[in-house]
């Protein structure tokens, strides 16, 4: 995940002029030295990211991320018999996704897979060798149906890698056998990465679950860090009476949408706790918008002592989690950045303005810089503080309004919103390295893009648009790939995607 | 003819003797009583009022006092307004219609007594004019009277039209917080789809406390006057356009009892 970072930055984050079809200006200085050497290793042995370049539309500044060299795997359908066939689709088509979401493999395409996959490791022969090339003809490429590596490495399918397995049912459980294996070594026993037995109960849910399994075991070979188990956190309007919102929570992939509040009123802006057991957000349940949290484990209401204001919201945890940092009109004036514990007693002021500061957000990393909104210069911007409320410095260049600041596990690289060179109100997403300034634009005007939240393995970004009429959650890269839709009912906003 | 005259001269004649003969000479009057003695004459004890009170002594018109008194050595009591004769003891409730006084005469055979006692009457007050209920509810008054105050976008500051729409507002306000004395009014802050959310519930905040510090200061009190701001939570009109932006970007007040 740390190693995302020279992409993002290599990513970054170069202009061109405005005036044309410029060369993109070399790699970054940032590429050489150790550092870069480290980065080129990532990206010479993952060949996740290729080249890049910059073009450049009449309005914008438009960045594109080329994922050319991308290694592909075959990924043949798993078989299953007995009560395991009916949980056979879910199962691959969830493999599927999950590699194919990763960025880091592509799957190939299925239609030109060979008709006899292999199941098991002894259904597996040794790569004949080619017979002597006729004259006057190219050589023949030994094919055995699909038994051989040679049958995957070679065109159509074209795979460096080749996943395999079967499902049973063993004892009411539902098992599966996953293999990996590279097909560019001759010798089977050399190209085998992995073989490992998964178990699960009989259920739909089960195969879902062996496929995350699976499919993460695959893609911790490439040093991906697999989001299965993960959660993402989301305010939806879906259900209620018109004009409530509540909090849900959804799987990574959309799956197992459930409903966290049921207050008939509007609670939104979550925040997780970073050990994930407590969820805290913003409500107008009891008239004045209001701080409540929510225990993750027993599902009910903590203590918390809002402050005597007519607001206290945008909740956030310090990364130990023994703080919370909000918002909060205390001073009776101005919605100001205050610091407490987590039960809401020693309330301290952090920021100190006539102006709007909302949206805390403590680095993850350092547990020391702070970053927030404010309308102190005019217009809404990103700002950063320490801890302690000193040291105040804007970070967006002021141009247009900027909101939603979303710390990469690594604290140093953002994503935020932007209204850069749309009319207020068209939001588009950006990163930025918070050291050196430099941004890229992941978004360019398709609806309304917000609250972006990074994945835990830091290579993907969830975000609400309403580029399809309604606000929906997505998923995607940051290069803006490996893009999906995960709700599809109602207004879904504010995403929060946690471990 | 003839007949006629000697007829008339009958009648005529027989008038006035018959006036003549109705004339009376005046009766010879009688002479005055004796003046009643006093003194003991030895004829017995007179008669002695040991009390004679009226309990309440005013009264408003259809209310009721009671007369009691105690009299000795009495052959009869006699109470006027109606009452006639008494025991020597006793009580009475009365009723009149006017302040009136009531004579007491207690008759012994050594003298007499006599003792009066005034029950006013008062006319009741008028009654109150029926309960003025309100003629209208809050919600109504708040609807027809008070009107919603509009901002710029990202602005909170109270806008010269706003202020006009404030000094009615504060007039109005007064007069339904002396209506209904236990309400409260919110001022909703609310703002246009095009800022954050986040952002907006502050800036919702700003606009509803500006407007309360603008209303204070015309004399509304300050504690009856609750900001909450909705930011973009709840907004009055779902269109993208500039003119359900610009509704959207308001202070609005509810009235709560």
């Amino acid at each position: 995940m740390k190693k995302m970072i020279p992409f993002l930055r290599s990513a970054g984050i170069r202009r061109l002029g405005r005036g044309g079809a410029e060369a993109p200006r070399g790699l970054k200085p940032a590429l050489h030295g150790p550092a870069a050497s480290r980065a080129l290793v990532w990206v010479g042995v993952f060949l996740v990211m290729g080249a890049l370049a910059w073009t450049q539309t009449r309005s914008d500044i438009k960045l594109i991320l080329k994922g050319g060299t991308v290694r592909k795997i075959a990924l043949p359908d798993f078989r299953a018999a007995g009560g395991a066939a009916p949980l056979a689709a879910v199962f691959n088509q969830t493999v599927f996704d999950d590699i194919q979401r990763s960025g880091l493999l592509e799957p190939a395409a299925k239609s030109f897979y060979p008709l006899n996959p292999p199941q098991q490791e002894s259904d597996l022969r040794a790569t004949p060798e080619p017979r002597p090339a006729r004259r006057g003809a190219a050589p023949e490429t030994p094919n055995c149906g699909g038994l051989c590596l040679s049958d995957w490495a070679n065109p159509p399918v074209e795979a460096a890698y080749l996943g395999f397995g079967y499902l049973a049912e063993q004892a009411g459980q539902l098992v599966a056998f996953g293999h990996l294996y590279t097909t560019s070594v001759p010798d089977v026993a050399s190209a085998k990465a992995f073989r490992k037995l998964y178990n699960a109960p009989m259920t739909e849910e089960g195969a879902r679950r062996l496929a995350h399994e699976y499919a993460a075991d695959i893609l911790k070979q490439f040093g991906g860090q697999s989001l299965a188990g993960s959660k993402i956190y989301f305010v939806s309007d879906r259900g209620g009476a018109s004009g409530t919102k509540e909090l849900w929570v959804m799987d990574f992939d959309g799956q197992d949408q459930r409903q966290l509040t049921k207050f008939n009123s509007v609670s939104t802006m979550p925040a997780v706790s970073p050990d994930h057991n407590r969820l805290a957000f913003t409500t107008f349940a009891k008239g004045q918008p209001q701080i409540m949290v929510m225990s993750l484990e027993t599902f009910r209401y903590l203590p918390f002592m809002n402050p005597q204001a007519s607001l206290n919201a945008t909740p956030s945890f310090t990364p130990d989690g023994s703080r919370m940092l909000f918002s909060s009109t205390l001073d009776g004036r101005y919605t100001q950045i205050y610091v407490a514990n987590a039960d809401g007693t020693g309330v301290q002021r952090l920021s100190n303005s006539r102006a709007i500061e909302m949206e805390p957000k403590v680095n993850p990393k350092t547990g020391q810089d702070v970053l927030f909104v404010s309308g102190r210069g005019g217009g809404q911007h990103i700002y950063r503080m320490n801890l302690d409320g000193a040291g105040v410095e804007r970070i967006t260049d002021g141009t247009g309004e900027a909101a939603n600041p979303a710390w990469h596990p690594d604290g140093q690289i953002i994503a935020f919103k932007w209204t850069r060179g749309f009319a207020p109100g068209n939001w588009n997403l950006f990163i930025m390295d918070v050291a050196s300034r430099e941004t890229a634009q992941l978004t360019h005007g398709a609806g309304r893009n917000e609250n972006p939240s990074w994945a835990p393995d830091g290579r993907h970004l969830v975000f609400s648009s309403n580029r399809s009429g309604r606000y929906q959650i997505y998923s995607m890269l940051p290069d803006g790939t490996e893009l999906r839709q995960l709700t599809h009912t109602g207004n879904n906003t504010m995403p929060v995607w946690v471990k | 003819m003839k007949q006629r005259t000697i007829a008339t001269l009958i009648v005529v004649g027989g008038l006035a003797l018959f006036a003549a003969g109705c004339k009376k000479k005046p009766p010879v009057s009688a002479p005055p009583p004796p003046p009643p003695v006093t003194g003991t004459t030895g004829r017995g004890p007179a008669a002695v009022i040991d009390s004679f009170t009226a309990e309440p002594s005013t009264i408003v018109r259809g209310e009721s006092s009671t007369l009691r008194w105690s009299v000795s050595n009495a052959t009869e009591v006699t109470i006027d307004n109606g009452i006639g004769t008494v025991p020597a003891t006793g009580s009475r409730q009365v009723n009149p219609a006017q302040t009136a006084t009531y004579r007491m005469t207690a008759k012994g055979s050594g003298g007499d007594a006599i003792a009066a006692v005034t029950v006013a009457v008062t006319t009741p007050p008028p009654p109150p004019p029926p309960k003025a209920a309100p003629s209208a509810s809050l919600e109504e008054r708040m609807r027809t009277a008070v009107q919603d105050v509009f901002f710029d976008y990202d602005r909170s500051e109270v806008r010269e039209d706003g202020r006009a729409t404030l000094q009615r507002n504060a007039d109005a306000i007064k007069a339904i917080f002396n209506d209904f004395p236990s309400a409260v009014i919110s001022l909703e802050g609310h703002c246009d789809e095009r800022g954050s959310a986040e952002y907006n519930l502050g800036l919702g905040d700003r606009r509803s406390t500006s407007v309360r510090e603008f209303l204070v200061q015309l004399g509304v009190p300050e504690p009856r006057l609750k900001p909450i701001s909705y930011g973009k939570e709840r907004p009055f009109c779902t269109e993208s356009t500039e003119r359900c932006w610009q509704e959207n970007r308001r202070v609005h007040f509810v009235g709560v009892q």
